[in-house]
């Protein structure tokens, strides 16, 4: 894609301006939720013949150029990667790296997720051989976007939007490149084994149907077959073996730690003693939360609730960590239904135990499908980094516009029954309530409960909740009282940041529409 | 007012020497002055370097990390308080992580201080209102440590609903920093707001907590805590100057103190300590150093403090004023938490200290009287009413006879349960 072109803006039904066309692709602005329904068929990917792929199912090649050569890589062309090693990832950089050296230019990265450890693709940026990220860029790739230094324009996707941006064609993968924990020659892959395993693929199951062409990457090829096949081998085109596919260290932690601050322990009973007091934590209910720290807390001060009260849930959802396991094993949930693993435990439980199972952004997230799970979850916990008085929330920039976090599934969470934010009033001296969010990820209307460690506010359409907790001994406040408050702790109301009138990226709703802009740093 | 701040101006010294003062040090004490922290793993604190200079003014050099947000606001009230200090000629270099203005105002005070600059002079944050004046016989279940050189701890403290918020300008405060720290401490309890929290100030130990009482007992904190306590005479001259400062600022609410023993003699006057001065509320017992002076091991169960923590309640009882139990260190252990605050209260305490947050649910729920004992104690009040109405002098409960003073620990139990929420 050329340098950034100007484009037009329009107000969308959120009234945002936003860019009618994104990298030269026409685009259809934010109409309000569930009022986009476009008609037509999936994309598909090419017809193959097993005649063009050896008897003895072997496809291996000698390295990571070679098979990008066989695929054909060329100028413009998009290549995908897969965030399921997280940090500790070799293959995205590997094979961006590998691209370079064939002479390729102008390619348009299209990973599941970006991570500070693949900063060097902030190089192939500038030398040209990457146009333009599109998925959450996290950490320098971020900074480098809202700097205006990224030729393209940068698409932020949630989980399940980047599957319906694949399925719907908005977004032709020429080439995945799919790293593996464990495969087989035939290309057979899996998550859960391995010297880096990392637990689930289904971040990677869009790209390996979709695709043009698919080369799987391992650092441990095991004999024909490679079970649980996560990526049938069906769909894969090389087998590519390496020495290393990441840092272990990296792709998973020992175990993930429950936060020790008393204002974030305080923001976590609050969550559970909601759940509790509202009715919702009740036999066969079902959560997701993250693996953040103050999620963790929750999940302990629930475990306890649910013991003292014998109530059981039928499924929560992951990133599962030691705690949800934990759950698991003590009988307090029938299964984990889960999109990606965080630490040790988590990988151990999803080999071995057939009741947590692994999911897909198809299965959990997929707006245009028929139905997905995250509208049958009764509570959801997700962070922001802001929120504002109408509910609505931002969680990819900074309250100075900076682009620093990833959507991940948090769009597509917020179709549960109860979605709560669990956010410090402030953070430093930056309030987290604000007149309106710098970045709008979730519209209000979706967002039903904001959690600080200064009160609990209930967003006034959901009168339901209100009834539920009357007479409950929560400090529930009004969302505005809790922001005045925190403004006159922080020393009155924070400056707007300065920003530019350039777009720099944009962030999508979950049926492909365009929500909001992120705005290059002034 | 601007930023939402004003500053108020308050002299430490009588007006007439003033001009004078400020004079001598500008002559003989101009030097850099430093004071606060700041780097990556520093939250809400800011570290102000002030180099005074002949001429030029003032030169401000701000870096923050909540520059596009509070930028304007952090170099505004800068001005401000640095005129107020009466500095004219200075280069004033910030490093700040987010610090909130009440810090702010008191790191610059401390450098400009330690420059040699503004002395005589002190800056304060707007008061907020102060909450109803602490009786003396209030429930103390639990008082939350917070260091005094921590301004991060400072600002949600109060949440987590113990009885009472200790700004700690002693043991956890560096010798280095006990200056800028009371700075800190005043002016949280000017900006800062404790809720329900009994406000309350340990000071060093005597004679430095004297100076101590210069910068906190103006800004009416409830309570002090003396460490260290080993003579009625070091309660006395705390008490004396307290009086002195609460006259000379108009100060009229009460200031409670609370001594801490702490050593082998400490224990053995615990009585003449707890009669020391009408304004004793509660004695206090300090176990590290308390084991410390005996050269013994503290242990989870106190075995080793029996003794001294039973003369503790002995004296206070027969002093009338509360006996409230040392800290339990070990954050990570709630069920010893609970073992130890169950027998403190078994043993006669009302209340202890807490090193962390977590630690004031299972106080308090551990020194809450139990639905056995409440409903025992209102059986006991109503066969005293139902005596009373008769007009019996003798009141029994079944067979049992009830003593007066039977009677009165009912009626505290009761009072205690409705205060907890316990009883309507």
């Amino acid at each position: 894609m050329a340098v950034l072109e100007k484009t037009e803006l329009v107000l969308n039904a959120a009234g945002r301006k936003v860019p009618e066309v994104v990298n030269g692709r026409a685009q259809v602005p934010y109409k309000g939720v569930g009022k986009y329904h476009p008609r037509g068929s999936k994309a598909a990917p090419p017809i193959r013949s097993a005649a063009d792929y050896p008897e003895s199912g072997d496809k291996r090649v000698a390295d990571l150029e070679t098979a990008l050569r066989r695929c054909g890589l060329r100028d413009g062309m998009v290549i995908s990667s897969h965030h399921h090693l997280r940090d500790g990832d070799r293959v995205a950089l590997m094979a961006l790296e590998a691209a370079s050296r064939i002479g390729v230019k102008n390619l348009t990265w299209f990973p599941s997720a970006s991570f500070p450890s693949q900063r060097g693709a902030i190089e192939l940026m500038a030398s040209g051989v990457i146009d333009h990220i599109e998925g959450s860029m996290n950490g320098p790739l971020g900074d480098y976007c809202t700097q205006g230094k990224m030729r393209g324009m940068g698409v932020l996707r949630s989980h399940g939007g980047r599957w319906q941006a694949i399925q719907d064609g908005e977004v032709h993968i020429d080439v995945a490149v799919i790293a593996a924990p464990a495969a087989d020659s035939f290309g057979n892959c899996d998550g859960s084994h391995g010297k880096s395993a990392c637990g689930s693929l289904g971040f990677a199951l869009a790209d390996s149907i979709y695709a043009d062409q698919v080369i799987a990457v391992t650092d441990s090829l095991v004999p024909f077959p490679c079970v649980p096949w996560q990526i049938q081998g069906n769909n894969v085109d090389y087998v590519v073996e390496v020495d290393s596919i990441g840092d272990p260290a990296k792709i998973v932690s020992g175990t993930t730690q429950i936060t020790r601050s008393p204002d974030r322990l305080r923001i976590a009973e609050f969550v559970a003693r909601f759940l509790r007091d509202a009715g919702i934590m009740r036999n066969g209910f079902s959560f997701q939360a993250g693996a953040g720290g103050i999620a963790l807390a929750f999940v302990s001060y629930l475990k306890q609730m649910m013991k003292e009260t014998g109530v059981k849930a039928r499924f929560v959802r992951g990133g599962s960590t030691k705690y949800l396991v934990e759950l698991l094993e003590e009988g307090l949930t029938d299964y984990i239904l889960d999109g990606q693993t965080f630490d040790l435990d988590g990988v151990r439980s999803m080999a071995d135990n057939p009741r947590h199972v692994a999911t897909s952004p198809f299965t959990s997230y997929n707006y245009h499908g028929k139905g997905n799970f995250a509208s049958l979850v009764d509570a959801v916990v997700l962070g922001a980094t802001e929120v504002d008085v109408n509910f609505n929330a931002n969680v990819v920039t900074h309250s100075d516009g900076r682009l620093l976090h990833g959507i991940g599934g948090w769009q597509n969470c917020l179709a549960a029954g109860c979605t709560i934010l669990a956010v410090p009033s402030f953070r430093d001296r930056i309030p987290v309530i604000v007149d309106q969010v710098t970045t709008l990820c979730g519209p209000g209307e979706l967002i039903d409960v904001v959690v600080t460690e200064r009160g609990i506010a209930i967003n006034p359409l959901r009168p339901d909740l209100m009834d539920a907790v009357r007479g409950s001994k929560l400090p529930i406040r009004p969302l505005q009282e809790i922001k005045q408050e925190v403004e006159r702790i922080c020393g009155g109301r924070p400056q707007r940041p300065k920003l530019g009138d350039r777009p720099v990226a944009i962030v999508k709703w979950i049926d492909g529409t365009v929500l909001d802009s992120v705005w290059q740093i002034a | 007012m601007r930023g939402g701040w004003r500053w108020h101006l308050s002299s430490l010294i009588p007006g007439s020497m003033i001009e004078e003062t400020l004079m001598t040090f500008a002559i003989e004490t101009q030097h850099a002055g430093e004071a606060g922290h700041c780097g990556p793993e520093i939250r809400s604190d800011v570290h102000v370097r002030i180099e005074p200079r002949e001429r030029g003014g003032i030169d401000i050099e701000l870096e923050s990390r909540v520059k596009p947000y509070y930028g304007e606001a952090i170099r505004r009230q800068s001005e401000e308080v640095i005129e107020a200090l009466g500095v004219q000629h200075a280069h004033v270099a910030i490093r700040d992580e987010g610090a909130l203005p009440f810090v702010i105002a008191a790191r610059i005070e401390a450098a400009a201080r330690r420059a040699g600059l503004g002395q005589g002079t002190r800056v304060l944050p707007d008061q907020l209102s102060l909450p109803e004046p602490s009786p003396r016989d209030r429930m103390r279940r639990s008082r939350l440590y917070v260091p005094g050189s921590e301004p991060k701890y400072f600002i949600n403290a109060a949440l987590h609903g113990a009885d009472g918020v200790i700004l700690d300008l002693e043991d956890s405060v560096h010798a280095s920093e006990k200056d800028a720290a009371r700075l800190l401490v005043r002016n949280a309890l000017r900006g800062v707001d404790f809720l329900q929290c009994e406000r309350m100030v340990r000071i060093n130990q005597l004679p430095l907590g004297l100076e101590d009482l210069e910068e906190i007992v103006p800004e009416s904190p409830d309570l002090i805590l003396i460490p260290k306590v080993e003579s009625p005479r070091q309660i006395i001259d705390a008490s004396q100057k307290i009086a002195e400062i609460k006259a000379n600022y108009g100060v009229e609410r009460p200031i409670w103190l609370m001594p801490i023993l702490e050593s082998a003699l400490g224990i053995e006057k615990a009585y003449e300590l707890a009669t020391a001065s009408p304004e004793i509320a509660a004695l206090t017992i300090g176990l590290e150093d308390y084991t410390a002076d005996l050269g013994i091991v503290k242990t989870a169960t106190g075995a080793e403090s029996l003794f001294a923590r039973q003369r503790v309640v002995n004296a206070t009882h027969a002093a009338g004023v509360q006996a409230i139990d040392s800290v339990f260190g070990d954050v990570g252990d709630m069920d010893g938490l609970r073992a130890w605050a169950l027998n403190s209260r078994a043993m006669g305490f009302e209340g202890m200290g807490c090193v962390h947050p977590t630690q004031i649910a299972v106080i308090h729920q551990a020194f809450a009287p139990t639905p056995a004992e409440i409903e025992k104690a209102q059986r006991i009040v109503a066969a005293f009413h139902e005596a009373q109405q008769k007009g019996l002098g003798v009141v029994s409960l079944g067979s049992k006879m009830i003593d007066a003073p039977v009677v009165q620990r009912a009626l505290k139990l009761m009072a205690r349960a409705q205060a907890m929420g316990l009883l309507a």
